[in-house]
Parts: C-alpha cells; sequence; structure tokens
C-alpha cells in the first residue's frame, strides 16, 4: 500500500523513518557531512572541530516520573552533541505554544530546562518563542539545537566500530519509553518506573580520558539498544554479536513489557549509552563507567565481529540465536 | 514462584534440547497452530536448536493473519461513519484492507483509540455518551469471552453506545479444516495453550479421535514449547499418537467453564471466512439476536466495497503449512514490513513477520 | 495468538480485582472466573483473569520436570 500521507511511523525512529531520510531528504540536501548519519553533525571551521545537533521533543505527558519536557530537551541535545565525542557548550531552545497552556506549568519546565542545562554544565545562549491558536499544537513542543568542541585525538562515529570491540551498554534499558507509555491514556499503569533522563556529557568525558580512543558512543534512544545497534552494523558494515543474558532489564520495566507484548530492545531510553571500544581498553572504560553514578550497571553485552556484515545476531538465553532487525514502525500494544 | 520466570531456565532448556537430539529420529513437521508461539519460537531461537529432523510450520493462529479482507474493510468502512469511535487491540491497526489500514483513517483524523482491554472500551462509551463506541472484536476462544463479558457489562451499565463488530475465530474447526485440504502435510500439532485454557484438553478430543495425529498443548515460554516438541517427536518415534497435555499449570481437561458459559451466552456459532482457507462451516461467532442492540454490523450501514485481495500474496498457502514465506515470490522484495502487502507481515506474529525479523 | 501473563491478585473489589506483575499494577475483571481470593497467582489475559494457576501442584510438576531431565545425566 502506498503511503501518501505522513504517518506516526514516520517519526519512529525505525526503519520506516530511515526510509523517508533516505528517499527524501538525503537526496534533497545531499552533503557529505549529512550523510554520515551520526546523532549530530562533525563540522571542521577553520581548523577547530565542532559538533552541532539538533532535536525537537514533543513528548506525551509533558510531565512524567524522572522528569519533563524541559529537561529531556536539553539532555536529549547535550546527549547527542556528547555521542559526537565532543564538550557540550552552548544550546538553543525554541519553543511552541498551545494557546491556553497554563503558566504554571511553562515556568516548571522551564526551571527544569535550566536547572538540567547547570547539570550538564552548558548556557542556553539563545531561544525563540512562538504561540499557536488552540489545537494547533498540543500543549507544548521544544526544539533544542546545540553545539561543542570536539577535542584533538578524539574520533567518535558509527562507522568506525570494528571486529574486536566490545560493545559496552551503561545500564537497564527501556526505562523512558516504558513510563512514558504507562501514562497514555486506556493504557494507565501504576508501576514503579521512572525515566531515566539525564545529561551524558560528564560520563562521556571521564570515559574519553580513560580511553581517547573510543571508536564508536550512541545513545539508544527512538528504536532502542535494537534500532541503535542495527545503524552501527550498517554504518561499520561489521556485524554485532549481542548476548540476550547480559541485557538489563529492571523487573517492573520488563513487567510493562511483558503486558503489553513489547519487546524492551526497541524501547527508548534517554539517559543511556552505547560505547564500542577495543577489547584491550574495553575493561578500563568499564571500570570509569562504573564508578559514575550513570554508568554504575554499565556492562560489556556483545562484540563485533566479521561475519554477517550490517546485521546484528542475538544469543538467547537458552543458547539458540536469532537476528535483531532494525524496529520498523513504533510498537502498538498487543493481546496476542 | 512467577510461574514464567522459572520456565526460561537455561539449564533446564539445555537438556530437554539434548533430548530431543537424542530421540527425534526421522524427518517430521510440526506445526504450531499458535502466532504467539511463532513469535516466542523465533524471539527464542529455538529453530536453531532442533535437530535437522524436526521442521516447524506456522499455522493459521494469528487472529489478524486470518481475519477475512472483508472484515478489514468493514472495520475502515466503520472508521469512516464519522459519529464512531472505534476502539481496538493494537493489533489490528497496521493490517492492510482494500486500499487504506487503520493506522492510515487515523492519519486522516477518524477517531480510533488503541485499548488494552474491552474495559477501557466501556470506560471510553461511559465517558463519551454522545460518541458510539464500536469495539473491534477479533481473536479465538481466549478473546471471544473477554469480549462477551463486556456486552454483557455494557447492558448492566446501560450502555446505550457500546457496540461490537465481531470476527472471532474458533480453533478446532481450524484443526479439521487443515487436515483436509490438499497438499498439507503435518505430523503434529503444538496446540495453542490460552485457547486450551478456556476449551480445556477436551475441547480438541474430537478431533483427536477422529485424527489420531500426535497432539501436545504447549505454553509459551522456552521450557513449554521444547519439552512439547519433545513429547511430540516421542509420539512420533514411538508410533504412540496421544492427545497429551505439556502446560498443565494452565490448562485442565475441562477448561473454564465459566468463560465458556459467557461466550455462549452472547455468541452463537457461525460460518466464518478465513483468509487463505476459505469459509468454514461452524467457526464462527455472532452476536446472538437478545444481544443484537450491541451488534455492529446490525446497528450501522456498513458500506460493502469491492474487497481487493493483495495480488500475488501467498498469505493464504503460508497459513496453512504448505509453503514457507521463503517460498513467496513477493517476500522481502515486494513485501517487507515497511510496505506489507499480506497480513502475514503485518502481524507482530505474522509467520512473514517473524521470518523477516528474527531469521 | 494470545498473550496472557500470570499475575498475583492484590486485591479485589466486587468483580475486578487489581493485579501485579513485578510491581506493575493495573485492574483486571474477574467476570470469567470464580472463588478468586487475594494472593491467587491469575493468567489474565486482555484485562480479565481467565485462570487460577495451583501454586502446589505447579511447584510440583516443575520440580519433577527437573529431576526427569536432571537424572538422565544430561
Amino acid at each position: 500500500m502506498k503511503k501518501d500521507k505522513i504517518l506516526l511511523d514516520h517519526g519512529s525512529g525505525g526503519k520506516i523513518a530511515n526510509s523517508l531520510i533516505a528517499d527524501l531528504m538525503l537526496p534533497l540536501f545531499d552533503n557529505p557531512v549529512l550523510s554520515r548519519m551520526d546523532d549530530g553533525a562533525t563540522l571542521d571551521i577553520n581548523g577547530t572541530r565542532l559538533a552541532f545537533s539538533t532535536d525537537s521533543y514533543v513528548v506525551d505527558p509533558i510531565f512524567f516520573p524522572g522528569g519533563n519536557i524541559g529537561d529531556l530537551a536539553v539532555n536529549g541535545t547535550v546527549n547527542d552533541i556528547a555521542m559526537c565525542g565532543a564538550i557540550p557548550l552552548y544550546l538553543s531552545a525554541g519553543l511552541i505554544i498551545e494557546e491556553g497552556f497554563p503558566m504554571t506549568d511553562l515556568e516548571i519546565i522551564l526551571r527544569s530546562m535550566s536547572e538540567a542545562a547547570k547539570k550538564a554544565g552548558v548556557t542556553i545562549v539563545t531561544g525563540d518563542t512562538k504561540v499557536v491558536p488552540k489545537g494547533a499544537a498540543d500543549k507544548i513542543f521544544i526544539n533544542t539545537s546545540g553545539i561543542g568542541t570536539i577535542p584533538k585525538g578524539i574520533h567518535v562515529s558509527g562507522s568506525l566500530a570494528r571486529p574486536g570491540d566490545q560493545i559496552i551498554l551503561s545500564g537497564s534499558i527501556a526505562d523512558h519509553g516504558v513510563t512514558v507509555l504507562a501514562q497514555r491514556e486506556g493504557l494507565t499503569f501504576d508501576a514503579p518506573v521512572e525515566s531515566d533522563t539525564a545529561a551524558l556529557n560528564h560520563l562521556v568525558d571521564r570515559m574519553l580520558s580513560a580511553c581517547p580512543d573510543i571508536h564508536a558512543l550512541r545513545d539508544p534512544t527512538r528504536g532502542g539498544v535494537g534500532t541503535t545497534l542495527n545503524e552501527i552494523a550498517n554504518a561499520s558494515q561489521t556485524g554485532i554479536r549481542i548476548v540476550e543474558e547480559k541485557i538489563p532489564v529492571k523487573k517492573a520495566v520488563a513487567g510493562i513489557c511483558e503486558l503489553l507484548g513489547f519487546d524492551p530492545l526497541y524501547v527508548a531510553n534517554e539517559g543511556k549509552l552505547l560505547a564500542f571500544v577495543e577489547s584491550r581498553h574495553a575493561e578500563r572504560v568499564l571500570s570509569v563507567m562504573q564508578d559514575d553514578p550513570l554508568g554504575e550497571n554499565a556492562c560489556i553485552i556483545g562484540e563485533v565481529v566479521e561475519n554477517h556484515p550490517g546485521k546484528v545476531v542475538m544469543e538467547t538465553r537458552i543458547g539458540g540465536e536469532r537476528i535483531v532487525d532494525m524496529l520498523t514502525g513504533e510498537q502498538l500494544p498487543r493481546i496476542c | 514462584m512467577k510461574h514464567s520466570e522459572e520456565y526460561r531456565d537455561t539449564l533446564l532448556s539445555r537438556q530437554i534440547i539434548k533430548r530431543i537430539n537424542t530421540v527425534s529420529r526421522r524427518p517430521i513437521r510440526l506445526m504450531e497452530v499458535c502466532g504467539t508461539h511463532t513469535v516466542s519460537i523465533f524471539r527464542n531461537g529455538i529453530r536453531s536448536v532442533l535437530p535437522e529432523t524436526i521442521t516447524l510450520i506456522s499455522g493459521p493462529g494469528c487472529p489478524v493473519c486470518v481475519t477475512d479482507q472483508s472484515d478489514i474493510d468493514a472495520f475502515i468502512q466503520l472508521a469512516r461513519n464519522g459519529k464512531t469511535l472505534i476502539a481496538t487491540f493494537g493489533d489490528l491497526m497496521r493490517v492492510p484492507g482494500s486500499g487504506s489500514s487503520l493506522l492510515m483513517e487515523q492519519a486522516e483524523g477518524r477517531n480510533i483509540r488503541m485499548v488494552y482491554s474491552t474495559t477501557d472500551a466501556l470506560e471510553l462509551a461511559r465517558q463519551h455518551p454522545d460518541t458510539n463506541v464500536v469495539f473491534l472484536g477479533v481473536g479465538f476462544e481466549t478473546t471471544a469471552p473477554t469480549i462477551a463479558a463486556s456486552i454483557i457489562s455494557a447492558r448492566q451499565m446501560g450502555l446505550k453506545n457500546y457496540f461490537v463488530y465481531t470476527a472471532h475465530k474458533m480453533v478446532p474447526p481450524a484443526l479439521e479444516a487443515l487436515m483436509n485440504t490438499d497438499g498439507v502435510d503435518i505430523d503434529g500439532f503444538l496446540l495453542p495453550g490460552h485457547v486450551s485454557v478456556i476449551i480445556g484438553v477436551d475441547g480438541y478430543a474430537p478431533f483427536f479421535e477422529k485424527y489420531h495425529l500426535p497432539c501436545a498443548v504447549a505454553g509459551f515460554e522456552p521450557t513449554d514449547i521444547l519439552q512439547a516438541i519433545l513429547c511430540l517427536a516421542e509420539q512420533i518415534e514411538t508410533d504412540a499418537p496421544s492427545l497429551a497435555n505439556c502446560y498443565p499449570r494452565a490448562v485442565s481437561a475441562g477448561g473454564n467453564s465459566k468463560a465458556r458459559e459467557v461466550m455462549n451466552m452472547v455468541f452463537e456459532p457461525c460460518d466464518a471466512a478465513w483468509r487463505g482457507i476459505g469459509v468454514i462451516p461452524g467457526s464462527g461467532l455472532r452476536i446472538r439476536d437478545e444481544y443484537g442492540a450491541f451488534d455492529a454490523a446490525k446497528q450501522f450501514e456498513i458500506p460493502i466495497i469491492q474487497t481487493v485481495s493483495p495480488k500475488g500474496c501467498a498469505c493464504g498457502e503460508i497459513l496453512t503449512g504448505k509453503i514457507t514465506p521463503l517460498q513467496c515470490p513477493l517476500f522481502k522484495t515486494v513485501c517487507t514490513p515497511v510496505d506489507p502487502v499480506g497480513p502475514c507481515m503485518v502481524s507482530s506474529e505474522g509467520t512473514c513477520a517473524a521470518y523477516y525479523k528474527y531469521n | 495468538m494470545c498473550l496472557a501473563i500470570p499475575s498475583k491478585i492484590v486485591s479485589i473489589e466486587g468483580n475486578t480485582a487489581i493485579i501485579d506483575v513485578d510491581g506493575v499494577r493495573r485492574q483486571a475483571s474477574l467476570m470469567l472466573l470464580d472463588d478468586i481470593k487475594t494472593g491467587d497467582y491469575v493468567i489474565v489475559h486482555a484485562g480479565y483473569a481467565i485462570h487460577k494457576l495451583d501454586e502446589a501442584s505447579a511447584l510440583e510438576s516443575l520440580e519433577l520436570l527437573r529431576e526427569a531431565f536432571a537424572q538422565a545425566g544430561d
């Protein structure tokens, strides 16, 4: 069936979203920086290397356990820059607000943004506010862009993963996606889960200080760990092998996933990262991560292999194997 | 005890796998009838640990996949009605009808809500007394009683704006129809565990008496499925077919009689069209006349449109186990999860989607 | 075809129970099952409890299963 309209799937971060980018956007904006398809662009301006990234936040509900749309918007862009191996410095913030939005809520959101920026050590230096008629937007949308500098000698990109690299995951998966979902109308769950939204730049800083030679960094947001690993396998044309048992999922998060028929590998994270590190440096990187509160549950979940380039294979709990494909469209709650 | 994790045990799984490898000598073809089994088999990589002698084929047990194109088109027409709010399980959202899907209708602004339970649909009807809430009823004997219960509740609550469009199906008649289909070659059945919770092991007795084919009721955790495969292999190797219950913690001989009572109070058997198989006598459930006020098919004019079946799609042959998705000319070429042609590629438990995703 | 999850009954009010799966709580209807009390484990499908799990016999058959495969020296 031809898709002549934009569907929610086009924004899911999975295959359908990727085909929109590949078929429509890349040909139109064609340039070598964009076609690297990393979390942010890396630019060389008169010898200074910069990372530049942008992201829009439309989360519903805007307040959720563990955070709100404000700190999410700051942390998300900070992380995109950090995943380029850069030190995030400056952010812009654009607000699109629906007419009638409560002033008190706006104040809470802006305060969260300010606190999150302080914590991450970045400054919000420019911004814009637009108000649209009631119904033309849902409550509030936020766009943030950011820039940071890439230190000398740091070269981090999804395309640089190499066979033999160990894959380190900084902690439990699916916390953010499941928390937001549990708040949605019609699905209400009462569960001890909260979003993991956090700025990862200080953690990345420690990691790169311990080992400047980290090959790839990615925060597995929309589409989850499964989709991100596929992106890296594709970008680097290597194979990826992960072990199901090693991937941490909190009990309550696993519970919600079971109830809704979700695979936690495809659920969004907002405060986790994947690092691809040569095996001789892996233990060192892992140990500095575990010393950081945001990486205390970090663990090695698999490795990069020469076989099956472009594919992710998982060893299952019973010793079987399966392919972990990229997410297609948004996962929908199912009963079958 | 959690009644789930214990059955994902690595050591126990490996022990059962070892035993299967010892026992299985003859090449056999086993059909897992249930789509949730299909997904669990792929997710756990069960095919990759079985000996070459055992071939698993996926049967017509994904309710979304076997729902006839005309029913899918009716769902879409109901969504276009303008005054309705469609409540549905998420499973149906992406299924392509003749030119559209519920997800595409949602993009057009139709009022479509995903719910987790019919209790959520009832709540929607209560909250929106001026809107007609239509629940799309698909599923087998496990789900049908929950839909029936919602209709009884709606009557008790005095709701005049809650309706169900029913496309429910029953498993035993489908098993029988499979046996009578030319070209179907099956040595044993892995029977659906949660359908069996309702109909009990006894629900398959007439079928087993007639065909004497090895049968094993199976749960959904990896050791449940492995154990049932072992049981079927043993039955075949010893030429001693039986109707075995490999899911005793959930399934009894008699099943859940209360649930069946509720189901029978609201529904009565009818002939039903299955995608890829055709009409199977007595395999469907329609709403009884006493509950006709809740029957969306009676209460709404549903325009009948010319059904366009996807060209070249082999979903029918795949659902009956005659071929695997790899033998369908559209598989991975024209038909992908991004652009599905047939329902077996859409449904997360569809055979083609499972082959595509996990193989 | 039918996702159904073992859940613990935390409380009951009329025909509705609060069920718990690993700390996740939700309502479930008891319309399809008789004689359920707090603390029971039930199998829940699409918001309805459809089967009561018998803890003792489940434990026993699991034990038997483990023994059966361990004994064989596998």
